[in-house]
């Protein structure tokens, strides 16, 4: 699908002479198609801002997350200079803690994508190129996976392994990977018996070498759509665990759990600022993930928009 | 197609049996237990008593065998937590008011979302369409647990129109009790709904036998309403599984957050409580809900779509 409408999507000046300047890349043109949309844009810068914001908390944040002030606890927003987004219930520094907080959030919902997309690209390889035993033990693996009640089956998890960044990514990549493997594997049957498959093999090509360089970049772009609406759906979920507090242990911050915090204050209207702060963070982060995804399968999927009506 | 539900039936007991070890292996290996958060100390005694009597002294799957010989026959055992009463007993008090809710969110987003999803698509490329497309992604990504502080924050805290419930059955409850939740529960189906409708009625538009029908004179009302919309229902069909499922297990924040006695509250309360009939009751619906419904919605296909052979590859 990717290899055709490549060639067809050739710019004008491809014809007009001077071929060698105005030719463009399929990343060229994929870019075009991206910054067309302004949203996208609007998404990238987010998810830029808060990537740099997570990678450089230990720098950017003015205060340690976990350092308490009970003198100065409360303070709402704007109240106190040295305090710009104000105090939670301890006296820690909000705007600090929301700065841990996007590299918490982060941390999860990436490692937890890797390892998603490792799991699915084996398994849906594995199960797509080889078919067979493979197939077939693979497929009911996929079913148990996928019947297994989300956050209910996720608490259990978390239960027995423990709180902390490493076990949520875990409990959330473990559920994560069956829909991406079934893409994978459906992509690889329909893309395996292609002529261009079968001249690769007829020239000598190995199994690893056809799946890297024929298989691989023919599955590329629907992953790379698919990881990016995956991202913010495991931010959710990260935060989701710990506002139950099956998440992020104590002290390291989590939105999810700042959010959480709120349910003792919620009858007065002057703490709201303790949820308000990370659910617009979240709501900030998550969007801008999802703006940028939309981008993506405009740019990638050129079938995305068809319709002769 | 009676072998073929067979098979799918076959399968699916595969799956619970699965998803019940597994679930059974993840209870019985969690730190802490049913009986240790009494408030007065046992005498070791006492203790080994109760252990025996739970079986709780058997490893994991000794009791997990106990349980799938009683659970097949119909008896999924009484809890530890309230004594003297079936899990059954107790699901029946909750699961009234996660339907309910996910019944009233179903209610509202569906239509709404089918018609977003229409309108996006016939006037697609045009601001309507971007905006719809743009309500929708909003919708669909923001965590719930947002949504459900913004709509406390925004309708019960400042404009105070609506109010928590007070942990009664939500049946027996004022509408200005579940009319928020059931409204924040729906707004994802309505983006997710939206999307899928869109892409799918985008795909018929593009398809030659409307073009045809254009051709040869049709009215534009004619082809929408006869040609396209008939076929626009198939991908409904398969995003009716995740969003039926999702109204029976997915409201646990909506019920934890309004304080609403539905399944997903319990489940928490009954994890706290380690109370593990209750638990893997809880575990088994949900797996149940979720791959029955994927089977019916299979064998939709076959009614509303030809094209579509069971079986094959």
């Amino acid at each position: 699908m990717a290899t055709e409408t490549r060639s067809s999507v050739l710019p004008a000046g491809a014809k007009a002479g001077n071929a060698q300047s105005r030719v463009l890349s399929p990343t060229q043109i994929a870019w075009r198609r991206f910054r067309r949309n302004r949203l996208s844009i609007v998404g990238l810068g987010i998810v830029t801002l808060f990537l740099l914001t997570g990678i450089f908390a230990p720098v950017l944040s003015p205060y340690p997350y976990d350092q308490t002030n009970l003198f100065r606890a409360m303070r709402q927003p704007g109240t106190d200079p040295a305090h710009a987004l104000g105090t939670d219930e301890l006296g820690r520094d909000m705007l600090s803690r929301l700065i841990w907080g996007a590299r918490v959030s982060l941390a999860v919902s990436v490692s937890a994508t890797l390892i998603v997309v490792v799991l699915a690209l084996v398994l849906g390889f594995l199960s797509g190129y080889f078919g067979g035993v493979w197939d077939y033990v693979l497929n009911r693996l996929f079913e148990v996976v996928g019947a297994l009640p989300g956050l209910l089956f996720q608490i259990l998890l978390m239960l027995l392994i423990g709180n902390g960044v490493l076990q949520v990514t875990v409990a959330i990549s473990i559920l994560g990977w069956p829909g991406l493997a079934r893409l994978v594997r459906a992509q690889v049957l329909s893309f395996k018996e292609r002529d261009f498959i079968s001249a690769s093999r007829s020239l000598g090509a190995g199994t690893v070498f056809i799946m890297s360089r024929h298989l691989l970049p023919n599955i590329i772009n629907p992953l790379i759509v698919a990881i990016s609406f995956a991202i913010p759906g495991y931010i959710g979920a990260e935060a989701g665990l710990s506002f139950l507090g099956y998440g992020i242990n104590d002290p390291l911050p989590s939105w999810g759990k700042m959010v959480g915090a709120i349910g003792r204050y919620l009858s007065s209207p002057n703490y709201l600022y303790i949820g308000v702060i990370p659910t617009v963070a979240l709501a900030l982060l998550v969007l801008g993930f999802s703006f940028l995804g939309d981008g993506l399968r405009d740019a990638l999927d050129p079938q995305s928009d068809r319709a002769n009506f | 197609m009676a072998r073929y539900i067979l098979g799918r039936l076959a399968g699916l007991a595969f799956v619970l049996l699965t998803v019940s070890f597994l679930t059974f292996f993840l209870m019985y290996n969690t730190p802490g237990g049913p009986f240790e958060e009494l408030n007065q100390p046992l005498s070791p005694e006492a203790k080994a008593n109760i252990m025996r009597k739970y079986g709780l002294d058997q490893p994991f799957y000794v009791n997990w065998w106990n349980w799938l010989v009683n659970a097949v026959q119909g008896d999924f055992g009484m809890s530890y937590y309230y004594p003297n009463t079936r899990v059954v007993d107790l699901f029946n008090r909750y699961w009234g008011s996660s339907l309910m809710l996910g019944a009233l969110a179903v209610a509202w987003s569906f239509p709404l979302g089918a018609v977003l999803g229409v309108i996006a698509a016939l006037k697609r490329n045009t601001i309507i369409d971007q905006i719809i497309t743009t309500f929708a992604l909003v919708t669909v990504t923001i965590p719930i647990i947002s949504l459900i502080f913004f709509g406390i924050a925004i309708f019960v805290i400042g404009l105070k129109w609506f109010g928590f419930n007070n942990g009664q059955p939500l049946y027996q409850q004022p509408p200005n009790t579940w009319v928020l939740p059931a409204f924040i529960f729906g707004l994802g189906t309505v983006g997710a709904l939206t999307r899928y409708t869109r892409s799918g009625m985008l795909d018929v538009l593009g398809q030659d036998y409307i073009r045809t029908a254009r051709a040869k004179g049709l009215s534009r009302a004619v082809v929408i309403l006869k040609h396209a919309m008939r076929n626009m229902l198939i991908p409904l069909v398969t995003i009716f599984g995740p969003v039926l499922a999702n109204a029976v297990t997915g409201s646990t924040f909506v019920e934890i957050t309004f304080a609403i006695p539905g399944v997903g509250r319990f489940f928490l309360e009954s994890i706290y409580t380690r109370d593990y009939p209750v638990i893997i009751f809880t575990v088994i619906i949900g797996a149940s809900i979720l791959t029955i419904s994927n089977l019916l919605i299979d064998l939709a296909y076959t009614l509303i779509d030809p094209r579509v052979r069971l079986g094959g590859h």
